[in-house]
């Protein structure tokens, strides 16, 4: 029976499905290293944007001028060359060479991929937590100062808060961004989901396979984060939906009634 | 700096067909964003669902991947074409061409949304009224949806191109002579390759500053007459 498939596949599939399958693992290990670049970008990135974020609200052109210099400069520019520049470029430099960090850092491509990776995340998210930051609402940072909250006490308990619910619809369009531009890594000689299809197209002198198989998977990772996402929205969120939408039912024969 | 000098020529050439990749698909973008942005807002089923299927699957997969699929995939496909049909009995896509179309394309997906977004936000009864003084469809695109449209649009719209510029640089991994690949190209053989990567970083911030510029006069432009209403916060 098995073996009656894998004939009628190998046959009569437009793919070679049966060598997609042979590899598969290596797939999924490609799979693990893309979710890992992207994950631990997005951690750091995202712990570098929240002193960031709220640097850029700073009213001081000291403060804020240098993180706008950062942010304008990472999201003016493609993450390709950002990461060419960390990992080719850095070894142009006799100091970082000889530095200590040399050999197990800043000579590998995974670090200086996961370089690149989260200081660009940290870039677009430190722009979209300031959007949130500054769009709080005055009544709740008015409520606060009367009830006698510090600055810093307002920042942690009001402000970040709410800011960080509603950045959450942007946010979850930076994960995808970062998750679309972690294909960057296999142009440096990683291993990445993307580059387990180049290699398998590579060594098999294919032209579809592996590809496409990255292609599904990527999509799927995608369709993945976004379900979840709209499940935290709806989580987080719940207290900024139109009250009416919830709980009023149109009224039968209303319904249907148009203008 | 000499360096770079010395090589001016190669990384203006490249930024040149950057340029030139860059407007190319967003032509093609814009056009199958109409298309999709239409399908979308149609009655017709078929055309709804055929537009959501494009702009899921156009968004859910990177394009680094479409590109490669559009280039090495696209001239496997057109060779098995030809050797079936005989009609022709090598065909080469060329570099540029996958970009082009596989960038529009991508980003097409992306305009989609803008579109159907900007025409949704035109106040219906304008439409309505558009009909009560007996126009046809045509007319009331170009005179009532159009003109508002490119308002609406245009936050979404410089959004989409400033992403889509910096996805040019991507098609240099099949190849493409552009910006990126002369650049690392030059580094690599001066081995000044920190020098150039940074000098092709700043040629793309650049390219987008000045857009960005454009399109806030174009916004501003757009928005003329239009009164914005202090938040009531």
């Amino acid at each position: 029976m098995g073996e009656s498939i894998i004939q009628f596949l190998e046959t009569w599939s437009p793919l070679d499905v049966v060598l997609i399958a042979q590899n598969f693992d290596r797939f999924l290990l490609g799979a693990w290293v893309t979710l890992q670049l992207t994950v631990v970008s997005l951690v750091i990135g995202g712990a570098l944007a929240i002193p960031l974020a709220i640097a850029r609200t700073s009213k001081n052109p000291f403060i804020n001028g240098p993180v706008w210099m950062f942010t304008y400069t990472f999201r003016g520019t493609p993450l390709l060359v950002q990461t060419y520049l960390f990992y080719y470029g850095l070894g142009q430099f006799e100091a970082v060479r000889e530095s200590v960090l040399w050999g197990p850092v800043l000579s590998q491509a995974w670090w200086c991929a996961l370089i690149a990776f989260s200081l660009n995340t940290a870039a677009y998210t430190t722009e979209l937590l300031r959007g949130s930051i500054i769009n709080t609402s005055r009544g709740e940072v008015e409520a606060a100062k009367a009830c006698g909250f510090s600055s810093w006490m307002r920042l942690k308990r009001i402000v970040l808060p709410s800011a960080f619910r509603r950045a959450l619809p942007a946010y979850s369009n930076e994960v995808i961004f970062m998750l679309h531009g972690s294909v960057v890594a296999s142009t440096i000689t990683i291993q990445d989901l993307l580059g387990v299809g180049r290699w398998l197209n590579g060594r098999y002198y294919l032209a579809y396979e592996g590809f496409i198989t990255a292609a599904v998977l990527y999509f799927i990772i995608v369709l993945m984060v976004s379900r979840g996402f709209r499940y935290w929205e709806k989580h987080w969120l719940q207290h900024l939906y139109p009250h009416d939408a919830i709980k009023v039912k149109p009224k039968k024969g209303l319904a249907n009634f148009r203008i | 700096m000499d360096a770079i000098l010395e090589y001016q020529g190669q990384l203006l050439q490249g930024t040149w067909v950057t340029i030139q990749l860059a407007i190319y698909s967003l032509m093609f973008s814009v056009l199958f964003g109409l298309l999709g942005a239409w399908a979308k807002l149609s009655k017709n089923l078929v055309a709804q669902k055929t537009a959501a299927g494009y702009t899921t699957i156009v968004r859910g997969v990177p394009d680094l991947v479409l590109i490669l699929l559009v280039f090495f995939g696209g001239q496997e496909l057109a060779n098995s074409i030809g050797a079936i049909t005989g009609l022709w009995e090598y065909a080469e896509i060329s570099q540029f061409a996958a970009g082009v179309c596989t960038i529009g394309v991508v980003f097409g997906g992306y305009m989609t949304e803008t579109f159907r977004g900007a025409i949704l936000s035109i106040p219906k009864g304008q439409i309505e009224a558009g009909v009560a003084c007996g126009m046809n469809r045509v007319l009331i695109f170009r005179r009532i949806i159009g003109p508002q449209m490119v308002r609406y649009a245009l936050p979404g719209f410089s959004n989409n191109w400033l992403v889509q510029i910096k996805s040019t640089a991507l098609v240099s991994v099949i190849g493409l002579q552009d910006v990126v690949y002369n650049g690392f190209v030059a580094g690599r053989s001066t081995r000044l390759l920190f020098t150039f990567m940074f000098a092709v970083l700043m040629i793309y911030l650049l390219l987008t500053a000045i857009s960005d510029l454009a399109l806030r006069w174009l916004d501003r432009k757009y928005s003329k007459g239009i009164v914005v209403r202090p938040d009531d916060g």
